[in-house]
């Protein structure tokens, strides 16, 4: 009985030679790596809150602003957005399933799995597309830089009425008048003006956060793609060891879990 | 002898027979609803500040779905877990010190 006591339980008490979190090198550096990564997000995403919090009096809403859904004519707030998570969390089942059949060495289970979270991965790609498309291209008439320095939007669905940052309205011949005399109409969103706001910010840190989470994404694909032909080529099943789709699991999955944040901090809050 | 086994597993060894096909068809059912129930609430008259509150702590809700299960972390050795999720303690005083200054600002005149 005291012989078994000592290496009966080695996750409890670590007396070297082996490896004290049981975990190989290679999937070690992936966490340390998401863990900076996590911290690059969370510095672009706290940098957004600070503006944000900066400028509360002027920030759009997002509610307003993404409310564009493919054949729908009218406003459906976060219903795109909700589709998008959507397919993101599919693809990462897909992609827990896959790194589940890896330790089986199920090689045909992983291929169908790791095929499916590509496919998911290009259609999250895809809709990202539609979503900047829509938010470039902005509305049919626009936001006003009024003569007096004031900024109103204005909403294809309530044709001829300009509403002011502090959601008052203005309508008939006043707003039209208002409209004539304007200094400047703006369409859509760049990186110096955008229709949604008087402030650029808000249209800069959109570009920048969905589109580093997008390049994110995109690397994601390409690497599930190695793996996809590697694992097809039988490595892992020469190696009998399919760590690999685990290492790349880790990444997607945290590509997921990003998405789960912006979500929140940029459309729902 | 055999239990001491199953306790060692469960405690934090890397026993993958834990996660299951049907675990992960369950997480991802509470994903997606907590993700719907979000979206549903977003517009009701539920005043702003209890929604955004109930938003971050949702978000938390699924990052710790995604992080234990789907990314396994749940199942990793205790000293590891730590390592993780400790550093973490940087970016909630990073919150804290932009959001306050954020807001100061906005009340103070340019």
């Amino acid at each position: 009985m005291a012989s078994h006591a000592a290496p009966a339980n080695p996750s409890k008490i670590w007396g070297g030679g082996i490896s004290p979190f049981s975990m190989t090198w290679g999937k070690m550096f992936m966490w340390i790596f998401l863990v900076s990564d996590a911290f690059t997000f969370s510095s672009l995403l706290i940098a957004y809150g600070y503006m944000r919090h900066r400028f509360s009096d002027i920030w759009p809403i997002p509610g307003d602003v993404f409310t564009h859904f493919p054949f729908i004519h009218g406003h459906v707030p976060l219903a795109y957005v909700g589709l998008m998570t959507f397919i993101l969390i599919m693809s990462s089942v897909t992609m827990v399933l896959a790194v589940f059949a890896g330790h089986n060495l199920d090689r045909k289970a992983v291929l169908k799995w790791l095929g499916l979270t590509i496919i998911g991965g290009f259609m999250f790609l895809g809709s990202q597309a539609w979503e900047w498309f829509h938010f470039i291209h902005g509305s049919e008439k626009g936001a006003y830089v009024l003569a007096d320095g004031r900024f109103a939007r204005t909403d294809d669905l309530e044709p001829g009425v300009l509403i002011f940052q502090d959601h008052s309205k203005v309508e008939g011949a006043e707003a039209q008048a208002l409209m004539e005399t304007a200094k400047k109409n703006i369409h859509g969103a760049n990186l110096t003006e955008n229709e949604y706001g008087n402030t650029p910010l808000f249209a800069n840190f959109f570009f920048f956060i969905t589109g580093f989470h997008g390049f994110h994404v995109f690397s994601g694909v390409v690497l599930n793609i190695i793996v996809f032909i590697l694992v097809y080529q039988g490595f892992n099943d020469r190696k009998k060891d399919y760590e690999l789709v685990e290492k790349v699991g880790l990444y997607w999955h945290f590509v997921d879990l990003v998405w789960v944040f912006v979500f929140t901090f940029f459309y729902l809050v | 002898m055999s239990n001491n086994h199953h306790a060692v597993a469960a405690e934090g060894g890397h026993d993958h027979g834990t996660l299951t096909t049907k675990l992960i068809w369950r997480v991802f059912w509470i994903l997606l609803g907590v993700t719907l129930f979000e979206v549903g609430i977003a517009f009701t008259s539920i005043p702003k500040d209890i929604l955004m509150y109930t938003f971050i702590v949702l978000t938390i809700v699924k990052s710790y779905y995604i992080v234990g299960y789907f990314m396994h972390l749940k199942y990793e050795a205790v000293p590891f877990r730590w390592t993780i999720l400790l550093p973490f303690i940087l970016i909630v005083y990073l919150i804290f010190i932009a959001l306050y200054e954020g807001s100061a600002l906005s009340m103070s005149p340019l």
